[in-house]
């Protein structure tokens, strides 16, 4: 299967004032059709900026200073604003955080569901109008035609979410970016919302990242996973194999600070000791060095390099054998 | 209620769309009336100068500057319902056409002030950094100048006239009010909601007035009415300097500061009645701005 999306390399560096951030560091992954790829990751550790640096959307103080990002066989690393464009939505669609303001709240639902339509299908106002019934109606809310003339505040934050996925499925992306898409619902919902995301996007054979730091959602839904840490793939496999034996001990880390039922009350929740570098003054050799139980001598020196195992692995740690 | 969204019966069994109001306008004069009385009210007055202002030449009995000096001075009776000023001209025949030439002027200057206000507004507001900055920077060096030096210069250059006053009050107060639709766009570009329409591949022209137009349009509105009173009295405060609308030409500014104040004890009339007519005007407006912009917010439809 070739790859849809296909990123080497990739770095975005932010000025601020305190000077150039590398906010994402020689980031590479790739991902076929159809496939769901987790990008799991601390808050700051660049998940989403790597999302978002794939949409061109760095803003004023970002931009792509190396690598290369292939979608779909053409280099969209620096398109320009038009071509830009044309992908976005169309091609490549985003959902975002927070449902409570991703909709504008003096537009009617079935305006801005149909919205994508209109700017790149080219449907007139009635046809889109007709077709975002129709996806509204797919992603489950019930009585979906008569609630187009309805307005954000009369949903609530799950169906905004529902709203928000017709949305991005509306032109039938290749690949969908869902950047905590349910971080900000209740549990009950997420566990919803997810399950219509991943039967949406199979439906399309449409791939998806699914930008997370909630690791039950990446072992239920991810074919593949990629563990960020200081704006580098640290680690990344096949969910199944990263789940059996992490590697990293950023990785192991993590799962180990997952809370188990099984456990019991009394059970101290492990976690990682220290906190996640500053960005501004990263340390010369691995970034996770100061936090590693295994570090060593070597591992101070230079970051470690990325090496590909058999079995799809990609692991940047030198190793504590 | 149109926009309810809990009563089923109301669906069309076919499971069409629900359509939009089939007549708006109707729609939106009944939810005036019954939701918000004192627009209405404030509306309806409006109207009435509005409709006074367009038919003046008609509706006035008498000629502008017809001149008597037997009847100067006259107190309001049934041949001049208004009574008469220091020269014998009729004041209702004035306020009827100072009102045509005072709310022309006050109407196109809001207009115009607004537009440069958006235009300023929402470019620096929405595109930020390098272009925030010149336009800011531009803004500044404009309100060093106080208005009424930036007035004087102009009209003394260009001599006085209703084009004049129109422009260069409406570039003042246009520019002026771009700092507050500057702000607004600010806030509304900061909602996840422009950065979604960025991702589903709009154009900064379809966002802006797409999704950044109707959300700022509360302060767009208020920022028309509240301008419409402020020119009124800018326009008086120029004709006492003698720079507003030359005489004999009446408005309502003009009769106030002039005859208005000279005469104020022996004919008080001559300035109660143009002073009325302002503040009705001012008045009226601004409660029917508040009304409109409380309607046209979809949040508010349905409380009350």
């Amino acid at each position: 299967m070739t790859s849809l999306l296909d990123v080497q390399d990739l770095s975005v560096v932010f000025r601020t004032e305190r000077g150039a951030l590398t906010a994402v560091n020689s980031v590479s992954f790739d991902l076929a059709a159809g496939e769901t790829l987790a990008i799991v990751g601390e808050s700051g550790s660049g998940k989403s900026v790597t999302a978002l640096s794939l949409l061109g959307l760095l803003g004023e103080a970002g931009r792509i200073a190396g690598g290369s990002i292939r979608f779909d066989g053409e280099d969209i690393t620096r398109p320009g604003a038009g071509r830009l464009r044309e992908i976005r939505g169309n091609q490549i669609a985003m959902i975002f955080q927070e449902p409570m303001s991703s909709l504008n709240p003096v537009l009617t639902i079935g305006e801005q569901v149909a919205e994508p339509l209109r700017l790149h299908k080219g449907l007139g106002r009635a046809e889109a109008m007709a077709a975002a019934g129709d996806l509204l109606e797919r992603v489950a809310i019930p009585d979906a035609r008569a609630r187009l003339a309805d307005y954000p505040h009369h949903f609530s934050g799950g169906m905004r979410q529902r709203v928000m996925i017709a949305m991005a499925l509306a032109c039938q992306p290749k690949l969908i970016i869902a950047d905590e898409p349910t971080t900000a619902l209740d549990v009950t919902v997420q566990a919803q919302i997810l399950e219509l995301l991943k039967s949406l996007t199979r439906d399309l054979n449409s791939a998806m990242i699914l930008i997370t730091h909630d690791l039950g959602v990446v072992a239920r839904y991810a074919d593949r996973v990629a563990v960020m840490y200081a704006g580098r793939i640290i680690e990344s496999a096949p969910a199944r194999d990263l789940f059996a034996a992490p590697r990293h001990p950023y990785t192991i880390g993590l799962m180990g600070s997952t809370p188990r039922l099984a456990s019991g009350p009394k059970a101290r929740l492990a976690t990682i000791p220290g906190q996640p570098p500053d960005l501004a003054a990263l340390p010369s050799g691995c970034a996770f060095a100061p936090r590693c139980p295994h570090a060593r001598e070597l591992c101070l020196s230079a970051p470690p390099p990325v090496e590909t195992d058999a079995g799809g692995r990609r692991l940047a740690c030198y190793g504590h054998g | 209620m149109t926009s309810a969204s809990v009563s089923p019966s109301v669906d069309p069994p076919d499971g069409a769309m629900r359509p939009r109001p089939a007549r708006p306008v109707r729609d939106f004069v009944v939810r005036l009336v019954r939701d918000k009385p004192l627009g209405a009210a404030g509306a309806g007055v409006f109207l009435i100068f509005v409709v006074a202002a367009v038919f003046a030449g008609v509706l006035a009995p008498y000629g502008v500057n017809e001149t008597s000096l037997y009847r100067r001075l006259q107190a309001p009776s049934g041949d001049y319902l208004f009574g008469t000023d220091h020269l014998g001209r009729d004041m209702l025949s004035r306020i009827l056409i100072g009102g045509q030439l005072s709310m022309t002027v006050a109407v196109l200057t809001s207009g115009l002030a607004t537009l440069v206000s958006l235009a300023i507004g929402m470019t620096a507001g929405y595109f930020g950094g390098r272009v925030d900055m010149v336009t800011q920077r531009f803004v500044d060096a404009w309100m060093i100048f106080p208005d009424l030096i930036l007035l004087v210069v102009v009209i003394s250059v260009l001599g006085p006239g209703v084009p004049q006053i129109i422009v260069v009050l409406g570039l003042l107060y246009g520019i002026g009010g771009s700092r507050i639709v500057r702000g607004a766009v600010m806030s509304i570009r900061e909602n996840t909601y422009t950065r979604a329409a960025q991702t589903i591949g709009a154009t900064s022209l379809h966002i802006l007035w797409r999704h950044i137009l109707p959300n700022i349009a509360p302060v767009v509105i208020l920022l028309f009415t509240s301008r419409i009173g402020g020119v009124i009295l800018a326009e008086a405060g120029l004709s006492f300097l003698g720079l507003g609308v030359p005489p004999p030409a009446p408005t309502w500014g003009g009769m106030l500061s002039g005859a208005g104040r000279s005469y104020m004890y022996v004919a008080p009339w001559l300035a109660i009645i143009p002073g009325v007519c302002l503040t009705l005007v001012v008045f009226s407006i601004n409660v029917f701005g508040d009304a409109l912009r409380d309607l046209l917010d979809p949040r508010m439809r349905g409380t009350r």
